[in-house]
């Protein structure tokens, strides 16, 4: 079970639209352990997505059980997965394993609800909410060639109107 | 060999400053690093870190055409700097309250003695002349943990009139 190399932008892989997966097979069930032998490899990692390590499939794991005392469902696999629902959008702080040295503040949902396969082919369906919700949009993100730096707000947070003068 | 500097460069703003700052930069073969850049009270504020051949001396003259038309003051220091060197902060401390003197030196070292480490302070005054509001945001790291920052916010805020919050930042890494 090989720590994988992880891409770092701006690798023009990291921008590129991933392809569902065709079937949950031997090969994928290797790529899904790979993939969370090198999230786990990752101080800190709480999901990893295909595309990091160079696999055009559409394949994440999330799991932010590291986390204490939030609401998650453990060790998640999604495979083609799909958002199905999205409330109450939030800033919130992220990092990414492609993006080294980097933090910054993103608008997400707090609420979601994602269907997917597992890795064997089982359909599943997920309610996440907080940080769970935002690790998954984060890492569905990635099937699409969208990084955290594509969505950047500001870290100055507008508390009043400005007022605008002339 | 090349060298950083921090440069430091205000004046009444108006449009171009970045440009032909950056541009006079890039044109005598400076990299350019880390900065902030803001409009403060209508002057435009550049902090920034340049890399240079050259000395002090010579990153002022390389600047001088840009910095007497466009009436900046600059100032310049060879810093000991590195880059890929972030901090990653854990605290994020917002206050407000109406504006009078002290609010920052009265939660600044309430905030310093229980064990933070600023990282990011932005403040800004909004309301009208008549009545201005303070407000202020500082992201930081708790060296003592964030029990310790609450507890000293707390009391440094307490009859004040001062609203102070404090929230943990959890940095998701993906």
């Amino acid at each position: 079970m090989p720590v994988l190399t992880v891409l770092t932008y701006p690798d023009a892989r990291l921008k590129e639209v991933a392809k569902p997966v065709d079937s949950c097979d031997g090969a994928l069930r290797t790529l899904v352990h790979d993939l969370e032998t090198t999230m786990r490899a990752s101080p800190g990692g709480v999901g990893i997505a295909a595309p990091q390590v160079g696999v055009l499939l559409r394949a994440v794991i999330v799991d932010v059980s590291i986390k204490k005392n939030i609401a998650h469902h453990g060790r998640m696999v999604l495979i083609n997965p799909e958002i199905l629902l999205w409330e109450d959008m939030a800033v919130g702080r992220e990092g990414c394993m492609s993006v080294p040295d980097y933090t910054g503040n993103v608008m997400r949902a707090q609420r979601i609800k994602v269907q997917a396969y597992n890795e064997f082919g089982h359909a599943t369906q997920y309610e996440c909410v907080g940080y769970e919700a935002r690790a998954v949009q984060h890492e569905l993100d990635h099937l699409d060639g969208m990084l955290f730096i594509d969505r950047l707000v500001s870290r100055r947070h507008d508390l009043f109107a400005r007022v605008k003068k002339n | 060999m090349q060298k950083w500097f921090m440069l430091t460069l205000v004046g009444n703003d108006r449009p171009g400053i970045v440009a032909h700052v950056s541009n006079a930069l890039y044109e005598g073969g400076c990299h350019l690093g880390e900065a902030s850049m803001m409009r403060l009270g209508g002057n435009f504020t550049i902090m920034l870190m340049v890399k240079f051949a050259g000395n002090s001396k010579a990153l002022y003259d390389l600047l001088s055409s840009v910095t007497d038309s466009l009436s900046l003051n600059v100032h310049v220091d060879q810093i000991d700097a590195q880059l890929h060197e972030h901090r990653v902060p854990d605290v994020l401390i917002s206050v407000h309250g109406a504006d009078r003197a002290g609010i920052v030196a009265q939660v600044t070292r309430a905030l310093a003695e229980a064990g933070l480490d600023i990282l990011d302070l932005e403040s800004d005054v909004g309301g009208s002349a008549q009545a201005p509001i303070y407000i202020m945001q500082i992201e930081g790291v708790a060296r003592a943990g964030l029990p310790a920052l609450r507890a000293a916010l707390e009391a440094a805020t307490r009859d004040t009139g001062i609203f102070a919050q404090i929230e943990p930042i959890e940095t998701l890494v993906g």
